[in-house]
């Protein structure tokens, strides 16, 4: 590239802005994908009619679909696309290993993306939730995944400012941590190496303890340690505002790596596994609700001053809503993990809702105030095409996660007390068959939500391509609002 | 402290390996007692690795994501036991590569779904799930009935199996073809299965060719069935 053509401001560097833009693309496809799936998914449980009678298209194969799709292709892109952004950013330097390996990590993330999307479909899942490819998808995205903390790492090490920002300790954290869990839960010996076909190393109890070392830390570290360096960086910058507390975000980044990790019992609550674990897994569940709220707070306060902005700035606006989603569903998880709250609530659609309000409210939304910010910033134009489009989009979806989780809640409640209702004779009240029937209003009600939500993801396409394309956002034409996005 | 942590966050690989023990710790003490605590597993009888037909039919219920939607673990409340019946114990998944407890209930618990319904059911079951139950959201799985079963690799999974810890001897692994052909054909003399494997149930294959779905539903018949709790040797069970 004729890099030489392009002119800096004074004293700027020349940042790899090429594979940040890649993933913001990529992160907002697998946005829509996600969306459409999870919507034909429901579908399928409000109408069973519609797997069709097709192997390929029965929930059990396109659920893994919906929630990799979800997590790892839309949260995964705009966490690496995130991470690779702040960290020159915040380093004054440019990435690490040059184009060709930031291109490697691009490419390489959505080879692993696709090809697991195509193995569950083909029927080659490893039925380890949130850990399903086959062994061998497993070991190329380990591959990529370390990749990628070399260039991670690399840019740290090589950085022109004196401190580690606290955004990167956070996205550091993401990276380390799931590479350790990937691997952890991933141990799998195969029939042969031309099989897909394998066996867990570990089985029963110690496998289940495994398994949700991994699975909650997947949401520990993958979908709240990545997204908070997220939050650390864009809620300042967009709200023009310094973090509120340096001393909160210390004690914020320990407290909570350490006391996510120890909270993966709580799936399994009443099981086989030991009590001792269980009640470990209870305890620093509970105790997780404090930094939770503590990183809240340093999210929230950061707009002291600054509160007006939400008024004409949408993608403040998502990131901000995200922080209080992000408070209410690490209220709500502490609680739910008491073990006699998680006698009624396991097994239940209340833990649907519950991981919605994370994903919808939390992750999404600020991916979504990420991405609002981004798109101006990396192509170079004076805004947004459209603050109304991104309000409407913004209204829309929280109407549409307010749905998804209140409808989730009934159910999950209601399948709960359904299940362990006795009659005046003392037998059991209902029949499990009943319990399906009583929910369907209620799974029809989610897919609404969900709907809505697909709705202003596709308002977001639009507004987004608009916002590139559109000869009103030209940087040499002046932005409709004073709300020019802060350069650098 | 906050003086100490600029030292921390000025140095990015003491940033590094101080994150790395933070997050280690919880996972090592959660985890490794588990393997070296004895009472972790029971020791109960009749606990036995699963039947040629039956680990096949288990890798097809892991190939088609059942545990989505099915949980294989009573849990120790009242209103499960009396449901599904005794609760779950660790001792009866001892033998699953992987695990299958499952964590969403949108169809029932299937731990001890075995000899509650006959083969006959669960064939029409899983063919059109709304034929016999009309409340039912499950997928149709004929499919499974057009998919002959490959016998040739049934020996190295077992062989993997045995790697990774089932205790597969031998014998049970030299006449793994012939007891997934016998346990899916009613006409054949199922002696020397039952021997090997204790409780097997024999579905009613057409004799010729063995499909996944009589697979399925060899393991779904032998599911929560192996451990006998009127048996005096596990008196400790009892509730």
């Amino acid at each position: 590239m004729a890099e030489a053509a392009i002119v800096y401001p004074a004293g700027a560097v020349d940042y790899n802005e090429a594979v940040v833009k890649k993933f913001v693309i990529a992160s907002i496809f697998w946005a829509v994908v996600a969306f459409l799936v999870g919507v034909y998914i429901a579908t399928e449980l409000a109408w069973p009619q519609f797997n069709l009678g097709l192997s390929f298209l029965n929930f059990g194969r396109l659920r893994p679909v919906h929630t990799s799709a979800g997590i790892f292709a839309f949260g995964g892109s705009a966490l690496l696309g995130t991470s690779f952004y702040v960290v020159q950013r915040t380093c004054r330097t440019r990435l690490f290993g040059g184009e060709a390996l930031a291109n490697f990590v691009f490419w390489g993330y959505q080879f692993f993306i696709v090809m697991a999307a195509l193995s569950y479909v083909m029927g080659y899942s490893k039925s380890q939730e949130y850990a399903e490819p086959a062994w061998h998808i497993d070991i190329w995205l380990t591959i990529v995944w370390v990749v990628y903390a070399v260039i991670f790492i690399g840019t740290l090490m090589k950085r022109q400012e004196p401190h580690i920002y606290v955004a990167n300790w956070f996205y550091l954290a993401f990276i380390l941590t799931i590479a350790v869990l990937h691997i952890g839960n991933n141990i799998v010996l195969p029939i042969s190496v031309f099989s897909a076909q394998g066996y867990s190393v570990a089985a029963g109890v110690q496998n289940a303890m495994i398994q949700w070392w991994y699975g909650h830390n997947a949401v520990g570290f993958f979908l709240t340690a990545g997204f908070l360096g997220m939050m650390y960086y864009f809620i300042p910058k967009a709200a023009n505002r310094p973090v509120y507390s340096y001393r909160l975000s210390v004690v914020h980044f320990w407290s909570l790596i350490f006391l996510y990790i120890w909270a993966g019992p709580h799936h399994l609550h009443w099981t086989a596994l030991p009590d001792w674990t269980q009640t470990l897994g209870m305890a620093f569940s509970v105790m997780l609700w404090m930094p939770s709220w503590g990183g809240m707070i340093n999210g929230l306060m950061t707009l002291s001053g600054a509160w007006d902005k939400l008024r004409t700035d949408p993608g403040l606006r998502f990131s901000v809503t995200a922080v209080g989603f992000y408070g209410m569903s690490t209220f709500e998880g502490p609680v739910m993990s008491i073990r006699d709250v998680n006698a009624l609530a396991h097994y239940t659609d209340w833990v649907i809702g519950h991981v919605h309000s994370g994903t919808l409210g939390w992750v999404a939304f600020i991916s979504f105030g990420a991405l609002y910010y981004l798109v101006p910033v990396l192509w170079k134009r004076n805004g947004l095409y459209s603050t109304r489009l991104a309000s409407w989009h913004y209204w829309i979806a929280t109407l549409g996660i307010v749905f998804y989780i209140t409808s989730m809640w009934v159910a999950g409640i209601m399948q709960g007390l359904m299940w362990r209702a006795y009659d005046q004779f003392g037998f059991l009240q209902y029949s499990f068959a009943e319990s399906v029937v009583a929910v369907h209003p209620y799974y029809v009600i989610r897919l609404i939500g969900g709907l809505m939500f697909l709705t202003g993801a596709l308002i977001m396409v639009y507004n987004m391509i608009q916002t590139v394309r559109s000869s009103t956002t030209e940087l040499s034409v002046a932005p409709p609002f004073a709300v020019a996005v802060a350069g650098e | 402290m906050l003086i100490r942590h600029e030292f921390i966050e000025k140095n990015a690989f003491l940033l590094l390996v101080m994150t790395l023990v933070t997050i280690a710790i919880g996972g090592i003490v959660e985890v490794v007692p588990l393997f070296t605590i004895e009472t972790t597993v029971e020791h109960v009888k009749g606990v036995r690795p699963y039947s040629p037909l039956e680990q096949r039919g288990r890798d097809i219920y892991v190939r088609e994501g059942c545990y989505l939607c099915h949980s294989q673990q009573i849990r120790a409340l009242r209103d499960e036991v009396e449901r599904y019946g005794h609760f779950s114990l660790a001792a009866e998944s001892m033998y699953d590569h992987p695990f299958q407890w499952g964590s969403k209930r949108i169809g029932p618990d299937l731990a001890r779904v075995g000899g509650k319904y006959s083969n006959d059911w669960q064939y029409a079951h899983l063919r059109n799930a709304q034929g016999v139950v009309p409340e039912s959201l499950m997928p149709h799985y004929a499919f499974l009935a057009d998919t002959p079963i490959d016998p040739d690799d049934i020996e190295a999974r077992l062989r993997t199996l045995r790697v990774v810890g089932v205790p597969y001897t031998d014998e049970q692994i030299a006449n793994a073809v012939a007891d997934l052909r016998t346990q899916a054909n009613p006409g054949a003399d199922n002696a020397e299965l039952l021997k090997r494997y204790p409780k097997a149930v024999t579905v009613p294959g057409d004799g010729r060719q063995v499909t996944e779905m009589d697979a399925l539903v060899a393991y779904l018949q032998v599911l929560g069935t192996m451990v006998d709790f009127a048996d005096p040797a596990n008196e400790h069970l009892q509730q």
